[in-house]
């Protein structure tokens, strides 16, 4: 019992060392990612194929937000900032201060599409209606011209992507009331207002089907189409920041334009994102 | 080996292994059973050791946030106990109010208790004293197995079954709520509260149970009067052994209580939804950037939820000793 305990000790060991070994030799070669945790899933995506297609090359994606990736762009400390705003005119002075050319990339359009129950005669709000929902201002269907049942708003939690551009986008930045519901995923989302009559929620486009109505917006029915130009009021362009524009044929390069591959933009349309093509 | 047998030869009694060991055999058996002491000390020591550095862990990435990093520690501490408010992830005005996220710990935790005690109780009352014994044999592995089914399948059932189910026949407006919570939560409870009731009462004993029919006792008299108060000390243990299981559940309350950081108004009215310790941590530490106040204060709440659980583990301890104490 003790011998073959020691035995699988050592051969773990063993392959321990035998793992770790080669990282540490291949560390010449690095490809350093950070910034924001709504463009992080397409990063990490992206780089999972880098990571096959290029070996020797270390990739590491860190998601710590759009302002970190910001500063670390400005510091040297990584290559591409992943962002889901622009620059700020603060951020771009101190990047030219320190010789940093910042280039911006748009690697795809995020959306944010408001649902509610298909039994519910309401098709349009706007968005200062759906702020006022979610702070608790308006609390039944019937103050918006819709039946007299209590408004249930569904929101995605406070850590994912979707809620960072729907707080920002539609909230304003203001807080939520505190009898808004949270739900961990786009398809939890989409189940709850599935399921329930006097509920709203949002989801990314990819999670639309006749199960749930979508709301216009300001008038304007979000699509890949309305999207993808900008026209749709909760929508907005996904960027990875560099230095300069990459040289071509460098693995910076190749990773800011693989957004147009196809298998780029089959990834950006899995994550629930909109690829920039023309619809 | 041969010739220390040979020593005996002569005997009374043959000894089928010698009686005195080589010098090599002696420090064999020495070492070893030294070797196997250590060992299984060690693996001992290990789950000790782990619950001390859980502890360790978790009061140090807490400590941060009381200290009060980014504001005076007094205020930090003051607003985490007595505040409402939940917005831990706003960028310019952050707060940390978890009164309402205890509250709600404590709504499912006590209605899944109103629940699952007396069922579970009427239950094991059943099994140990009026079932046949066939009919047992088939109940308890069954209800046992109610303990075995994963929590992420009751958060489905939750969430397609129960919640359009409240939303339809009681008029409800929102389904996943804290009365959704409590349902499947006392369904997760239950396995434990019976199995542990059921052994208690089982212990009460056959002779006490024949005592009391021989003084002309009925059988409800028996069981009202003898059987429960003598086993009033397991049945608390049960009920707390339940208790802990429904605070320290996760998947099923982030997905069936709809996790709305509020306290009901009026407080009774559990069709509103609520949010627990155990959701909020599950719902936002694994995005949440680390080092940030907001990460630490999720670690608070593990503490908070930690010293709770710990003191209802000391509760059911000391009956369960209570428990077993008369019977020898």
């Amino acid at each position: 019992m003790m011998i073959r305990h020691g035995k699988t000790l050592l051969s773990f060991i063993g392959l321990t060392l035998w793992i770790v070994q080669p990282v540490s030799a291949a560390e010449s070669k690095t490809l350093q990612i950070d910034g924001s945790t709504t463009v992080g899933p397409l990063g990490d995506a992206f780089a999972e194929i880098f990571k096959e297609l290029h070996p020797d090359v270390s990739i590491t994606v860190k998601k710590t937000g759009s302002g970190d990736g910001a500063a670390a762009l400005i510091d040297g400390r990584c290559d591409i900032a992943m962002m889901s705003r622009f620059m700020k005119d603060k951020e771009f002075q101190q990047a030219v201060e320190k010789g940093v050319f910042p280039v911006a990339h748009v690697i795809a359009m995020d959306g944010v599409c408001v649902v509610v129950h298909p039994s519910n005669p309401i098709t349009e709000l706007r968005t200062e209606q759906i702020r006022d929902i979610y702070m608790g201002k308006i609390t039944n269907w019937k103050e918006l011209g819709g039946p007299d049942m209590p408004i249930v708003p569904v929101s995605r939690d406070t850590s994912s992507g979707t809620y960072e551009s729907f707080h920002l986008m539609v909230m304003n930045n203001e807080k939520m009331a505190s009898n808004v519901e949270y739900v961990n995923s786009n398809p939890q989302a989409h189940a709850r207002v599935r399921s329930t009559p006097g509920a709203i929620g949002y989801v990314g486009i990819g999670f639309l089907d006749r199960y749930v109505k979508t709301l216009k917006i300001d008038g304007i029915m979000p699509t890949r189409s309305t999207i993808a130009k900008g026209v749709y009021p909760v929508s907005r362009p996904l960027f990875l920041f560099t230095n300069g524009y990459p040289k071509p044929g460098s693995i910076v390069h190749a990773f800011c334009t693989f957004y147009l591959t196809e298998k780029g933009q089959e990834i950006i349309e899995a994550k629930g994102f909109v690829p920039l093509t023309e619809y | 080996m041969t010739t220390a047998v040979s020593q005996f030869d002569d005997a009374a009694v043959r000894f089928p292994r010698p009686l005195r060991l080589t010098f090599r055999d002696d420090l064999r058996s020495t070492l070893l059973s030294w070797l196997v002491k250590s060992f299984l000390f060690v693996v001992t020591f290990c789950s000790v050791a782990a619950v001390l550095l859980i502890f360790v862990f978790v009061i140090r990435q807490a400590a941060p946030f009381f200290m009060g990093d980014g504001g005076s520690a007094q205020e930090r501490i003051r607003e985490f106990f007595t505040s409402r408010r939940w917005f831990p992830e706003h960028q310019a005005h952050p707060e940390y109010g978890i009164l309402a996220i205890i509250a709600g710990s404590f709504y499912v935790t006590i209605a899944s208790l109103l629940i699952a005690v007396p069922t579970g109780l009427l239950a094991a009352i059943f099994l140990s004293d009026i079932a046949s014994f066939r009919v047992r044999q088939i109940c308890k592995p069954l209800i046992e197995i109610l303990a075995a089914i994963p929590s992420v399948a009751y958060g489905v059932f939750a969430v397609m079954v129960v919640a359009p189910w409240l939303q339809k026949n009681l008029g409800f407006p929102t389904g996943t709520n804290a009365l959704n919570a409590s349902i499947i939560l006392s369904m997760m409870a239950m396995p434990t509260i019976i199995s542990i009731a059921e052994d208690a009462l089982t212990a009460v004993g056959r002779e006490i149970r024949e005592a009391s029919y021989g003084l002309g006792a009925t059988r409800a008299e028996t069981i009202l009067r003898i059987v429960i108060p003598a086993a009033h000390s397991g049945i608390l243990a049960a009920v707390i052994l339940g208790m802990m299981r429904a605070v320290g559940e996760t998947m099923v309350v982030w997905m069936a209580s709809g996790n709305a950081a509020q306290i009901p108004s009026p407080w009774w009215d559990l069709s509103q939804s609520v949010r627990t310790m155990t959701a909020t941590i599950a719902g936002e530490l694994g995005e949440v950037p680390q080092g940030t106040i907001h990460f630490h204060s999720l670690f608070a709440i593990g503490l908070v939820l930690l010293i709770f659980t710990f003191c209802l583990n000391l509760l059911s301890e000391h009956f369960i000793m209570q428990m077993k104490k008369p019977k020898r």
